[in-house]
């Protein structure tokens, strides 16, 4: 069964070692996250694609506790939905990205604790296709 | 330059009205606002308004009278009413007016607000993730910020609690039930560390001010209140914001920090001077946090601050002293403008259960919202 990316251009997919596609201006070397078109910080519209490390800390981090409304398509219902982290995470010295987090217990999670990129199930559609997200879940120790 | 004198404030209560339109509440708001002032509507000379809901603020006129005035709608989220206000005070600044009306008015459905992540910078797939939620980003910050400067959870309660209290003293606004602090804290989780009743609701509401040439103002009130500055500022490189899917490395101060220097410099004013502070409590850790971002503390000096009780209406720096976002909710247009009316009463000593002791003389107004926008503005006696 073929598992396809819940967006285009987000992940590389398929892929064993699947990254994040972000972009870095030709002039200033800002790195953005998704790839944009012209860079936030010069204004430079020559962005290049850039493939961002897969490992990452974590520098800020919430539970989402409560099903969001449209947009969101994770397909769950209120009867269905389980809370899920949403963090901050520094790649190398390149870019903070915003993203899912694997790990929905306050307990479990740690300010400046290392994370590495994953690809889970986010939903299933009718068809039975297979749809998966991009997430960072903690790293064994 | 000329200075800016409010000689009149108006407000429709905030809450909600069942089928009463944002218009209709705009209309009473500017009335109660001329009536304050001592004029009639035929003496305004222009009018900016503000809404998200409404896509013609300036429907107005067809309920105050069809006078053909300059009317300028604006939007500019969370601080569309500092907008407002800015712009209003900059016509008659720049001597192209003496008299005029800034307004705001809303009408928001109940639940958090929604719309297009594409409108807002952020790529299409933002929402489709579950990542499109200002709570969710006002949970992160203030989390990191507990974790950095060693604030509470029973802290963020304290803020609900306090402004809760103040709202039961406010007719006009929204929620009028105090809550203990254990309620507040043991209430569903929406975002961590944020429990449902450390979040604002957006609702329904207006109000408005008459502003005008500061050179003028005795003819129409004993009491002028100065607008001594108003700043607006959007978020830098840096900046981690509302509905942003990354951020630099580098960190750089949120834009409320600019908009406050930038007041303080154009007033000549410190944030030692002000007497009575109106901050965006979207959430309680917003209000925690924005009472550094604004000068008034350090960061994590607001732990003692909230166990001395200084942020209560008798407190050394009151804070929200009408209940702020959390008790009266926010209809986005008229929000900032609520906030000014909150603090000419103070000042001019008619604030009533809520008078803030001690003839306060310096209010401070400061709003914040997505995409990263902020707006500050500074009134004196
Ligand atoms: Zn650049």
């Amino acid at each position: 069964m073929t598992k396809v990316a819940f967006a285009p251009d987000v992940f590389t997919w398929p892929a064993e070692e699947p990254q994040l596609i972000g972009s870095r201006c030709s002039v200033c070397q800002a790195v953005t996250f998704p790839r944009k078109p012209s860079c936030p910080r010069c204004g430079n519209p020559d962005m290049a694609e850039r493939l961002l490390p897969r490992r990452g800390t974590l520098v800020a981090w919430t539970i989402q506790g409560f099903l969001p409304k449209a947009p969101y398509a994770g397909g769950e219902t209120e009867e269905t939905f389980r809370p899920y982290g949403v963090g901050l995470v520094q790649l190398g010295d390149e870019v903070r990205v915003e993203t899912r987090l694997t790990e929905a217990d306050p307990e479990k999670l740690r300010f400046g604790m290392e994370l590495e990129l994953v690809v889970v199930p986010f939903r299933t559609d009718a068809d039975g296709t297979e749809v998966v997200i991009h997430a960072f879940a903690p790293t064994e120790s | 330059m000329h200075d800016v004198a409010i000689v009149g404030v108006g407000i429709h209560p905030f809450g909600r009205f069942g089928p009463k339109s944002a218009i209709e509440m705009g209309a009473q708001a500017v009335r109660a606002a001329c009536a304050d002032a001592g004029i009639s509507w035929s003496d305004v000379q222009f009018a900016f308004g503000g809404s998200n809901e409404v896509d013609n603020p300036d429907a107005v006129i067809s309920l105050l009278g069809l006078t053909g005035i300059p009317f300028m709608d604006v939007y500019n989220g969370c601080a569309t009413a500092g907008t407002a206000l800015e712009l209003t005070a900059d016509a008659i600044r720049y001597g192209k007016y003496e008299l005029g009306v800034a307004v705001g008015m809303d009408k928001h459905l109940p639940g958090a607000f929604t719309a297009d992540p594409e409108y807002y910078s952020a790529p299409s797939w933002y929402g489709e993730a579950g990542q499109f939620l200002t709570t969710k980003f006002f949970g992160i910050k203030i989390n990191r910020y507990m974790h950095d400067h060693g604030i509470s959870h029973a802290t963020l309660a304290k803020v609900v609690n306090k402004s809760l209290r103040n709202g039961v003293l406010n007719p006009n606004a929204f929620r009028r039930k105090p809550l203990d602090e254990a309620t507040i804290l043991g209430a569903r989780m929406l975002n961590y560390p944020l429990t449902q009743y450390m979040f604002c609701s957006p609702d329904e509401g207006a109000a408005a001010v008459v502003l005008c040439r500061a050179d003028i103002a005795h003819r129409y009130t004993s009491n002028p209140i100065y607008l001594r500055a108003t700043a607006l500022r959007t978020r830098r490189y840096g900046a981690y914001e509302v509905h942003s899917s990354w951020a630099a490395v580098e960190e750089d101060v949120a834009p409320t920090v600019y908009a406050s220097r930038a007041a303080y410099e154009a007033a000549g004013i410190g944030p030692q001077d002000v007497d009575v502070i109106q901050l965006q409590d979207t959430d309680a850790g917003a209000e925690i946090i924005h009472m550094a971002e604004n000068g008034f503390c350090a960061d994590g000096e607001q732990e003692k601050l909230l166990a001395e009780g200084a942020t209560e209406i008798g407190g050394r720096l009151p804070v929200n002293t009408d209940g702020g976002l959390i008790a009266n909710g926010e209809p986005i247009g008229a929000s900032g403008l609520r906030q000014i009316h909150e603090l000419v009463r103070q000042l001019r000593g008619q604030a009533g259960d809520r008078q803030v002791p001690g003839n306060p003389r310096v209010g401070y107004a400061q709003l914040y919202g997505a995409p990263g926008t902020a707006a500050v503005s500074i009134l004196t006696t």
